[in-house]
């Protein structure tokens, strides 16, 4: 995951300076692209806590799985 | 990257803050009916240990069959450890995608909005899927792993959707298209047990299910309205047009 993508960071810091039309566009694309991304993580993190079949993550997470209502065992 | 930086401290603080608050609360809900349950669980008992089980998941793969040979945290303040931790997880990874959502929709300002778009996860993520897989106690009986958890998903997205249709738009099509997307994972049906034979007491599982919702909404209710108060405060390094906007909209 580019986190950090300097092309990014750099159409924003100028979105920022500048605030002509067309950046206004670049601003909405990098939000997009933030919002995008967040989103990802979270269902990374959930998928991973409430889904994973990996045993470890089973039996570590399990009274919070059963308590959360997600499908388990 | 201000936004998503922004939006991840944000998620990360009200994560923990509900995570926490709902393992203080399963600690003397939920945590004790299972491991009640959990005494009922393949103790010699014929029914859940025998068909019970192994009929309704016929081809549990290997590596679930195994379990009690993979590590585990052992009972008590460990187990209670790694409990907290996944739930303060999922509340980070739940309050990712509610922000996510929220500001795409336009922001998630004020508690009031916080905890309203809170209750509506609750209903999406907690209440529609328990409609057609109830919250399970451990030894009860239930369909292979994998359909199940693939209708729980398809049932959040799909009331996640019609709640989403029903709160942002306006039109009777699209109105009539949220019900419909309401009321299609349960006409679809959630996988079911063959058997629904179980040594764990109804009234147990009753008990369960009432904890897991009673203390599912105060979380979702504290993750949103918490996500919201964070949201304000945390917006620095945002781009000019949108942290304008912002502030017409704060009274």
């Amino acid at each position: 995951m580019q986190i950090d993508d300097p092309r990014v960071e750099g159409e924003r810091t100028r979105s920022m300076t500048t605030k002509s039309a067309s950046n206004v566009a670049v601003t909405s694309t990098s939000r997009t692209l933030s919002l995008s991304m967040s989103a990802l993580l979270g269902l990374f993190v959930v998928g991973f806590v409430g889904f994973s079949h990996m045993d470890v993550v089973h039996n570590a997470a399990h009274d919070s799985r059963h308590s959360l209502a997600f499908p388990c065992h | 990257m201000s936004l998503f930086r922004n939006i991840v401290f944000t998620a990360v603080v009200a994560g923990l803050l509900s995570g926490l608050l709902l393992t203080a609360m399963q600690s003397f809900s939920t945590i004790p009916l299972i491991m009640e349950a959990e005494t009922f669980e393949g103790a010699g008992d014929p029914v859940a240990a025998g068909e019970g089980l192994s009929a309704a998941q016929p081809s549990v793969p290997a590596a679930l069959e195994v379990e009690e040979e993979a590590w585990m945290p052992a009972d008590g303040a460990e187990r209670l450890i790694y409990t907290a931790g996944a739930n303060m997880l999922a509340g980070i990874g739940f309050g990712l995608v509610l922000l996510s959502i929220a500001e795409a929709l336009g922001g998630i300002r004020g508690w009031r909005r916080g905890l309203l778009l809170g209750i509506a996860s609750f209903v999406t993520v907690s209440l529609a899927p328990g409609l057609g897989l109830p919250p399970e106690l451990p030894g009860m009986p239930a369909a292979e792993l994998g359909p199940r958890q693939v209708w729980w998903m398809a049932s959040v997205v799909s009331t996640g959707l019609a709640l989403g249709l029903l709160a942002y738009t306006r039109s009777a099509g699209l109105a009539a298209l949220a019900i419909v997307l309401l009321i299609a994972p349960h006409l679809v049906g959630a996988p079911l047990p063959v058997s629904h034979d179980t040594a764990v007491p109804h009234e147990l599982h009753a008990r369960f299910v009432n904890a897991v919702y009673a203390t599912n909404l105060v979380f979702w209710a504290v993750l949103g309205a918490s996500a919201a108060l964070l949201r304000e405060r945390f917006r620095s390094g945002e781009d000019v047009v949108v942290a304008n906007s912002d502030r017409v909209a704060v009274p």
